[in-house]
């Protein structure tokens, strides 16, 4: 019988000291079972990222500092967090009317309030100057070793080396079928992308940060470094990192439908092996310049833009272009479309102002600007039966000049 | 709950309506309480569905029911009507009921106004409600309709909009409404200083209402004409700027936060004495210290906007500012605490609210400490650690003491006791539940998981689970809740004029339900 048990254990005690023996072994019981399932996994963490109750590994420095003040701060919040509550778990059980506890009358003490608000601003202030210390280093991205440009679209991300005469789209590479269920989940599903950003180890590396249509964020725990991209402003950060290894992120500000499916994927490399990468990107780039003399046949260009459609236009209007009910239009059947050419291009080229449809003629090459007009006008039921070549999008960059 | 011709009712000559036109057309202050009160809690059960659909979706990676378009309609809904909907007209509620009857007032000052504060909800509600029904859905870019992705929607858009114009339009006028009866019809010898907790909080909070509610207004207008009307308010292509529409929507979105929690303050500080049977502790440094929280609202905005790119002036000075509200905050814990200490307490259902209330709300506090730190609140941004936070200090601050307010009110407003066993499982169930849901996702925010997503990566699956299933346990609790106010409202144990033995503030001297106009001769408070 608990009472029994309760009476024979306290014999002689006060009620509330006998209340508190009682309690407190099953309290301390609990509790400590408690702390002690929290302390192992948190050991554990790092061998089961699945239940990962911390940030992740820092890679830089200041990822590192700021795993530390925040450790420091919750270490802090939970002293004060058993100082207040342990009292108030005291009177909870001792000061209860079933004992017969009768109520005191106090109701003021100015001295205590005093105390107990001297007490939390100075530990306040003793938080804020190392936070601060941490602000300052963050803000400060001079004395850079590279400058990325990175451009935040809905939902990719463009990177440009400065200086360096490299640019490329980074894109997500986790299949539809995927997503759906129809196939198995890759192991970095959702954190995947054709074109990783590629970064020198041990390299101060600035970005610059912007966007071209809705506010973007671009963000990789490992490196501490979050910073949205606001459509016609400049915004920087910086991180360095000394192991070189795959990092993985996403973008962190709502963007739209394609917000959870925009993911951020950093490459760290030996320097010697990002020198001879940029030559390498360079030869590449130089290879796909677009060939205005040449006159692509059908299939070419059906073939290039399938891959164009699904890079950039498919998490709108759909991988078999039905589009999205009175949101995304379907481009399968469509008028604009199956209409004349040259409105279909004007609307790929310059866009719909208001709309999610960006202007493409700023965003891709005209080859593929041609590939996906033509790859769109001749699948599902569209049989349009005619080809764009690149040299007409030219023409529609001339006369825009 | 009572009817005109109930004899303790000296104004019976009034010939209210009855039935349908009664509430239509009521002017008094219990009778428009408890709409608010219904309405409130309709919509409080509307938004929780759409958040078991938003948990349907994340239990598992992948998408199993819903697209990604459909999936932010229900993220942005389920915030802004568990916010304007449920959260904000439950309070006003409280403050119809309560106000008259804590000051010993007959009514309130404006009582047309006051049936017209009410009935403009229903009409905004369906207007927010109905927009899920236009082409293209409801709105889906966070209840925080940050440009320039707020200008790419649908007609959806310009109703919540106006939908949210109209329910401004009904805080204002509640505020000034709420404002005006305290200060001018206290019963005679109640000064400022003797008005009870509750009353306090109200005060406050509608002068933040009535501060912040036109910026809201000024800031969705220039959305609005940005939409329609060529401005460039927020379009850098005509010199506009995106970041000034999140500094006008903070300015009001955090005094905002400060509205939604206030009054639960001061429900929490009516409970914890009544039932420690010992007065509120420091009751003047408690006014000081709302007082410094209201004041405060106002600096700290730009807390929201750290990962925006702030120069670090601007970072710093609102790191500092923010974290100077750790300190009233405390200060009113710390009081709580010591108004337990040496009472002599007990656990009715109203009681066990607010206890869970300072203890869960100490944790939401401590980690709105985590994120005041402009470093760590870098890596915390927009990830589901922030979600934690915000449903730590509004489903365990203000929505679990709205309900333990229900629970201690209940008996005054219907004359019958609630079912006690009953409210004491919804109790543990929610509170059981709200930690399996919202605790995990500190750890997934911490392990890097960003909100408003619909699908995940592979790493976060298992405590997505986790909190889904209790999010679940969460909604369906809400049941009882329900079953347990309609059987009061029906009938039940006679709860007599003072059901609470250490309950002392002027409602507990009139019968319950208390007569249709209560107070008519002010009583003498000394």
């Amino acid at each position: 019988m608990r009472i029994a048990n309760y009476t024979d254990q306290c014999a002689g005690q006060p009620l509330c000291v006998r209340r508190l023996l009682f309690c407190m072994p099953n309290a301390l019981v609990f509790t400590s079972a408690f702390l002690l399932a929290l302390a192992l996994a948190l050991i554990a963490a790092p061998a089961r990222a699945d239940y990962a109750l911390n940030f992740p590994t820092p890679a830089s420095g200041l990822a590192q500092d700021i795993y530390d003040l925040h450790i420091l701060i919750l270490w802090i919040c939970f002293a004060i967090f058993v100082i207040v509550f342990v009292p108030m778990f005291v009177a909870l059980v001792c000061h209860r009317k079933s004992l017969g506890h009768v109520a005191a009358k106090f109701h003021d003490n100015l001295k205590v309030e005093i105390i107990w608000t001297i007490i939390p601003t100075l530990i306040l202030v003793g938080m804020a100057w190392p936070a601060t210390n941490l602000v300052m280093s963050m803000k400060d991205t001079s004395k850079e070793d590279l400058t990325i440009k990175v451009t935040g679209r809905q939902w990719k991300w463009d990177y440009e080396y400065l200086g360096d005469d490299i640019r490329f789209t980074s894109n997500t590479t986790t299949p539809p079928e995927q997503i759906d269920g129809a196939q198995a989940k890759g192991e970095n599903y959702l954190l995947e992308v054709d074109h990783p950003l590629v970064v020198p180890a041990g390299k101060k590396v600035r970005l610059v940060l912007t966007t071209s249509d809705v506010i973007h964020s671009w963000w990789v725990p490992a490196f501490g470094v979050k910073q949205d991209a606001i459509p016609g402003f400049i915004r920087d950060a910086w991180f360095m990192v000394d192991k070189p290894g795959i990092y993985r992120g996403q973008c962190a500000e709502l963007c739209g439908i394609g917000h959870g499916f925009m993911p951020v994927v950093v490459e760290v490399v030996t320097p010697e092996q990002f020198a001879s990468w940029k030559d390498e990107q360079k030869k590449l780039l130089a290879a796909a310049a677009v060939d205005y003399s040449k006159t692509y046949t059908m299939d070419e260009l059906k073939t290039m833009g399938a891959k164009v459609y699904t890079a950039n236009c498919m998490a709108c209007h759909q991988p078999n272009g039905a589009g999205i009910p009175n949101a995304f239009p379907a481009l399968n059947g469509s008028k604009l479309v199956r209409g004349e050419k040259s409105a279909h291009i004007e609307r790929v080229f310059n866009g719909k102002p208001g709309t999610a449809m960006a202007a493409f003629g700023k965003q891709l090459s005209d080859l593929d600007i041609a590939a996906v007009i033509t790859y769109e006008r001749n699948t599902w039921s569209n049989a349009m039966g005619d080809v764009v070549q690149p040299t007409e999008i030219a023409a529609l960059h001339k006369r825009s000049q | 709950m009572y009817t005109a011709a109930d004899p303790a009712d000296a104004h019976a000559h009034d010939h209210a309506p009855s039935g349908f036109m009664r509430w239509v057309s009521s002017t008094n202050h219990k009778d428009i309480g408890t709409l608010y009160l219904w309405f409130s809690l309709f919509m409080f059960f509307f938004a929780g569905a759409l958040a078991m659909l938003i948990r349907a979706e994340l239990f598992q990676p992948g998408l199993q029911f819903f697209q990604p378009a459909f999936f932010n309609q229900l993220t942005t809904m389920h915030g802004l009507i568990m916010i304007f909907g449920a959260i904000m007209p439950s309070l006003v509620g409280f403050a119809n009921w309560q106000v008259p009857l804590m000051i010993g007032a007959p009514d309130m000052a404006f009582p047309r106004l006051n049936n017209w504060s009410f009935w403009l909800l229903p009409a905004a509600g369906t207007l927010l409600i109905s927009s899920f029904f236009v082409p293209g859905g409801a709105i889906a870019g966070g209840w925080t309709m940050y440009p320039p992705l707020f200008i790419q929607g649908g007609i959806a858009y310009d109703m919540s909009i106006l939908s949210l114009h109209i329910l401004g339009i009904s805080s204002i006028m509640g505020a000034i409404n709420i404002i005006t009866t305290i200060l001018n019809m206290r019963a005679p010898g109640m000064t400022l200083m003797k008005m009870p907790l509750f009353v306090w909080t109200w005060l406050i909070t509608a002068f933040l209402l009535i501060a912040v509610m036109p910026v809201l207004a000024c800031a969705i207008t220039m959305l609005l004409t940005d939409r329609h009307f060529g401005t460039h308010f927020f379009d850098a292509a005509g010199g506009g700027d995106p970041v000034m529409f999140q500094h006008l929507f903070w300015f009001f979105g955090h005094p905002e936060v400060y509205i939604m929690i206030l009054p639960a303050f001061g429900i929490v500080s009516t409970i914890i004495p009544t039932f420690a049977r010992k007065p509120l502790f420091g009751y003047v440094s408690m006014v000081y210290a709302v007082a410094s929280i209201a004041f405060l609202s106002f600096i700290v905005w730009a807390h929201h906007m750290f990962a925006t790119g702030m120069p670090l002036g601007g970072q710093l000075f609102f790191m500092y500012t923010t974290m100077l509200i750790a300190i009233p905050t405390g200060v009113k814990v710390f009081n709580w605490v010591a108004t337990l200490w040496r009472g002599s307490i007990t656990f009715e259902t109203p009681m066990l609210f607010a206890l869970a209330f300072v203890f869960l709300f100490a944790i939401g506090g401590f980690s709105g400490l985590v994120l005041a730190l402009v470093p760590v609140d870098i890596q915390l941004q927009d990830t589901y650690y922030v979600v934690a936070h915000f449903h730590y200090v509004l489903f365990s601050g203000s929505a679990m003491s709205i309900m333990g307010g229900i629970y201690y009110w209940l008996p005054k407003w219907t004359g019958h006791m609630y079912d006690e066993k009953l409210g004491k499982i919804h109790f543990w169930l929610t509170t059981i539940a709200f930690n399996i849901t919202f605790f995990p996702m500190h750890f997934l925010g911490l392990a890097g998981m960003p909100r408003r997503i619909p699908d995940y990566a592979l790493q976060f699956a298992d405590f997505n689970m986790i909190a889904s299933l209790g999010g679940f346990l969460l909604g369906a609790s809400q049941l009882l809740f329900l079953y347990n106010v309609i059987q009061c409202v029906r009938g039940g144990a006679p709860a007599g004029n003072r059901p609470w033995e250490g309950a002392d503030t002027l409602e507990w001297t009139q019968s319950s339900p208390p007569p249709y106009h209560s107070f008519v001769t002010p009583p003498i408070v000394k």
